[in-house]
């Protein structure tokens, strides 16, 4: 079994949002991972192909896709979104409905939301795989979250009515 | 984060509705998101299609010393084409002793082929040596050794090394002796030169500006002495 292939696969699907393209991904990623293989000394190992895998992501997005990537995030124009969090429990969370509101959170959202709660990382651990600043990490995992929050309420809102 | 911290929020949650909503927001959807369906798995094919780039690129890159070899191929095959021409050019081929020996064992077996051993068949070497008078430019020294056991047979005009010469037949038992003898190009003494071929000792040396070549089925000791006697 190659090591951490399904974390691998799980990162590389949810930044491609395609099971095809997750694929190529991984298989480039895992290719990289073993011709840079001098460059891993030792530590944690699922971290560094994971690195690797995110990388591969975004020069693969930049060439097939570049749209989705090449509009800069702006941290500005997003950052309202935390603050408005409506004060609703939210109960019995439908497994599909998240999966679309993954889907459709932006890259830089769902990157750092899918390697914390579906990899279990430390914000340490998301901060190196990301190559981002550990505030920039969790300022962006608590706007995912209000953003899941909100879409999530709108869900149930749409429900009741 | 320490234990006075931990309280003070447990505390703050406790009193502060908006956080507590969001505190168990956040855990619910952490525990939602904990199920395996929000999870994806590699399908086995993907492993086999990655274990097999793996193979085939550990093939090109970890041995780079086998494609380095395979880059040298057509490198080698100039460099021994060229030491196959150079060899060629300075192989200096069969020398002319060689060539000459051959020579003299093509006559001796010719000899006792054509059943024409002798032009003059006598052990007298008064009748010998004048007889090759007119046939040769030259007087071959002609002796009998019968008392060291090695008769005089008779003498033979013969052809060999492009030239002709004096062919003196002696015998010791039942086996002959050619010695050739004609005019040496280099008029220098030279010692005896054995050699053996296609089963028949050679002995040939240079004297008094003679070449002698003694050719004979005879063992090479037996030989040796012959030609002693004859430089003697």
């Amino acid at each position: 079994m190659l090591p951490h292939l399904d974390a691998a696969y799980n990162l590389a699907r949810w930044l491609t949002r395609d099971t095809a393209d997750a694929d190529d991904v991984v298989q480039e990623a895992f290719l990289r991972a073993f011709k840079f293989f001098d460059g891993f000394h030792g530590g944690n190992a699922r971290a560094w192909i994971l690195k690797i895998v995110r990388n591969t992501c975004y020069s693969w997005l930049q060439e097939n896709r570049g749209h989705e990537i090449a509009a800069e995030f702006d941290e500005e124009q997003h950052s309202v979104v935390a603050h408005d969090t409506e004060a609703v429990l939210i109960e019995n969370i439908d497994a599909q409905i998240l999966k679309r509101l993954l889907d459709e959170l932006p890259l830089e959202f769902r990157e750092v939301i899918i390697l914390r709660e579906l990899e279990g990382m430390s914000y340490k651990e998301i901060a190196g795989v990301s190559n981002l600043p550990l505030g920039t990490v969790m300022s962006r995992l608590a706007r995912a979250r209000a953003r899941l929050h909100t879409g999530l309420i709108s869900c149930l809102k749409g429900e009741l009515n | 984060m320490d234990l006075v911290n931990h309280l003070q929020i447990e505390e703050h949650l406790r009193d502060c509705r908006s956080c507590s909503i969001v505190y168990e927001n956040q855990k619910a959807l952490k525990s939602a998101m904990a199920t395996d369906s929000l999870y994806f798995h590699a399908l086995p094919n993907l492993q086999n299609r990655i274990r097999q780039t793996l193979r085939v690129s550990d093939r090109e890159t970890s041995r780079p010393g086998g494609k380095w070899l395979w880059r040298l191929v057509p490198a080698l095959a100039a460099v021994a084409v060229i030491v196959v021409i150079v060899l060629l050019l300075i192989w200096p081929g069969p020398t002319k002793d060689e060539l000459l020996a051959n020579d003299m064992v093509s006559a001796h077996i010719r000899s006792m082929m054509a059943d024409h051993l002798t032009d003059v068949p006598s052990s007298d070497q008064h009748t010998v040596k004048p007889w090759f008078d007119g046939k040769l430019d030259f007087a071959p020294p002609v002796v009998d050794l019968a008392a060291d056991g090695f008769p005089l047979v008779g003498g033979r005009l013969d052809y060999a090394g492009s030239r002709p010469v004096a062919a003196l037949v002696y015998q010791r038992r039942r086996h002959v002796i050619n010695l050739f003898v004609y005019p040496a190009t280099d008029t220098s003494d030279s010692g005896s030169k054995l050699s053996v071929h296609q089963g028949y000792n050679l002995i040939h040396w240079t004297k008094s500006g003679m070449t002698f070549w003694a050719v004979s089925d005879l063992n090479l000791k037996e030989l040796q002495e012959f030609a002693q006697d004859i430089q003697n």
